[in-house]
């Protein structure tokens, strides 16, 4: 768990606080977003947790250990760090990048060579192909996947992600999000996340921290933000379309109403729409609007499970809207 | 490829300093030639404009980089610019004048050549070091801050080997330019090929001359490529 109290940040020669009193926690295993436009502290608020900023007042706690007590060094190297440009060494190969804090842990060789083939695969990149390229020998995407797998190289329990996918083409850009929120789900870390797009935020976190001017105006899960905007600075942050975007939050899986397998297996003899547990309720509605249909099977692996209805889906994003 | 071209280059650069050699050995215009230039005498000379060479750029190389590092540490970072101004005015006093006012200091002799080389030699290093880490990416260095490595790994394994190029292209300036400067040193008694134009120069006999120009030209030309092919070897 990390915690902020009463974090201050002044610079020299600024008249206001980067930073002002923020006071807030991230939960153990989850994804905190930190969002909000340029200059308001965001970044600042990331790099205090590991030292790269110090901060003018107050303390930040990581599982109760206030972060002055403990080594710079040592604090850093458990925990992952990545930036937007990535940051990988242009010098090294991908292997002796994946190796950095490895190598600065001590390890052994042979530790060290396992831990990097198991990264690349985790990271879906082959270790026999990419192991020994250099970075400018990597697509964007591929520089990503390295960045990650070298920010997880020592198992660290917290990850610090400074607008990581920031400098991706939109395709590449979700793709990532969904392999690196499977790869969250094997790994479960806490993680800060810092970004400038609502949409990423909304996607990616359990939580989602807006930030103005140095202090958090909201910090609450996505479907809170969507449905209940603390104030019109976190509203047209979000840009309207909120049910829209709550769509998207909810899982085919979790909304559908359940089929036996008898029933299955006649759904199937239809030949109608099908779509999988992990499909959005977005997907679901916009497959509805281009079959003209009112519902959708939902199918698990090669058998229909559920079934979900256009009354469904309105009653779900009215339901939210309403708590307004 | 790159590697056997510049090895052919150095090979052919060498096999013309040595066919000059031979032919004026062989053939010498009288006796007054033949007794000045031998083949003991040439290599006695080519060894002392090697080791003129060699001692100053080695001394250069350990005072400037160290000082480039220093200068682009946080402490010292102010002083960069001023130290780079200071530079860029050294280089341009002529090297003779830099040869002039050391034996004012320290009199004639070899010692006298290799100070005046040194300091001649120390300033493209110096610049060249300073661009080199000033140049590397600070986000790259912050993420090596960040991943928690310490300050003098990420010195030398992520900053120095990002500057290396830059640093060996100074090197490889400072010592072509040296090479053709060390000729000065035989005006302060510090011998190299420098004796060979002046001896030429006084008897007036122009094969001695134009060996005397000549060795110097094709050294520089074989060093160049050489640090050329070491420059691209640690181009990242």
């Amino acid at each position: 768990m990390i915690r902020f109290e009463n974090v201050v940040k002044r610079y020299p020669g600024e008249g206001a606080d980067a930073v002002h009193n923020l006071n807030f926690e991230i939960a153990s295993g989850t994804i905190c977003m930190l969002v909000g436009p340029s200059g308001c502290g965001k970044t600042t608020t990331m790099k205090m947790i590991n030292k790269l900023i110090r901060p003018t007042s107050g303390a930040i706690l990581i599982d109760g250990r206030n972060i002055d007590t403990v080594d710079t060094i040592e604090l850093r190297l458990s925990i992952g760090y990545i930036i937007q440009d990535i940051g990988l060494f242009p010098h090294m190969s991908v292997g002796e990048n994946i190796a950095t804090v490895p190598g600065e842990l001590g390890w052994k060789k042979e530790r060290i060579n396992a831990r990097i083939e198991e990264l690349l695969e985790l990271v879906d990149l082959n270790p026999k192909v990419y192991r020994n390229k250099k970075p400018n020998e990597l697509s964007g995407g591929q520089k990503q996947r390295v960045g990650v797998a070298r920010a997880l190289a020592a198992d660290p329990p917290i990850m610090l992600m400074d607008e990581p996918f920031g400098a991706l083409d939109p395709i590449t850009r979700a793709k990532m999000q969904d392999e690196f929120l499977h790869i969250q789900e094997k790994i479960r870390k806490t993680i800060v996340f810092v970004t400038h797009d609502i949409e990423e935020a909304i996607k990616m976190g359990d939580n989602i921290a807006v930030l103005k001017a140095g202090q958090i105006v909201q910090l609450s899960s996505p479907m809170e933000i969507l449905s209940n905007p603390a104030d019109p600075f976190v509203s047209e942050l979000i840009g309207g379309r909120n049910s829209l975007k709550m769509l998207n939050l909810m899982l085919c899986g979790q909304i559908m109403k359940s089929l036996s397998p008898s029933e299955g297996e006649k759904a199937r003899a239809t030949g109608h729409g099908l779509l999988g547990l992990k499909a959005t309720a977005q997907d679901a509605l916009s497959e509805m609007l281009r079959t003209g249909q009112r519902f959708i099977y939902v199918e698990d692996g090669d058998r229909i499970v559920g079934v979900l209805e256009f009354e469904d889906l309105l009653e779900r994003a009215s339901r939210h809207g309403l708590s307004q | 490829m790159a590697s056997l071209s510049s090895l052919l280059k150095v090979l052919l650069y060498g096999l013309i300093g040595l066919f000059l050699s031979i032919w004026v050995v062989q053939n010498p215009q009288d006796g007054l030639v033949a007794r000045l230039v031998t083949y003991d005498k040439l290599a006695v000379l080519l060894l002392q404009h090697f080791y003129l060479v060699g001692v100053s750029a080695l001394l250069a190389v350990l005072t400037a980089v160290p000082l480039g590092i220093a200068l682009t540490r946080p402490g010292l970072k102010s002083w960069a610019p001023r130290v780079l101004a200071l530079v860029n005015i050294g280089q341009t006093v002529p090297s003779l004048a830099v040869v002039a006012l050391s034996v004012g200091f320290l009199g004639v002799g070899s010692l006298t050549a290799i100070v005046a080389l040194w300091i001649y030699s120390l300033l493209p290093i110096l610049s060249n070091t300073l661009i080199g880490l000033q140049e590397v990416d600070s986000s790259i260095t912050e993420a090596a801050h960040g991943m928690g490595m310490k300050g003098r790994h990420v010195l030398f394994r992520v900053e120095l080997p990002m500057a290396a190029a830059m640093i060996m292209a100074g090197i490889r300036t400072a010592v072509t330019i040296t090479i053709g400067s060390a000729i000065l040193a035989a005006f302060v008694g510090g011998g190299g090929v420098g004796n060979l134009i002046i001896a030429g120069n006084n008897i007036s006999r122009w094969q001695v001359l134009v060996l005397g120009a000549a060795l110097p030209v094709l050294m520089a030309l074989m060093a160049d490529v050489i640090f050329e092919s070491l420059e691209k070897k640690v181009r990242v």
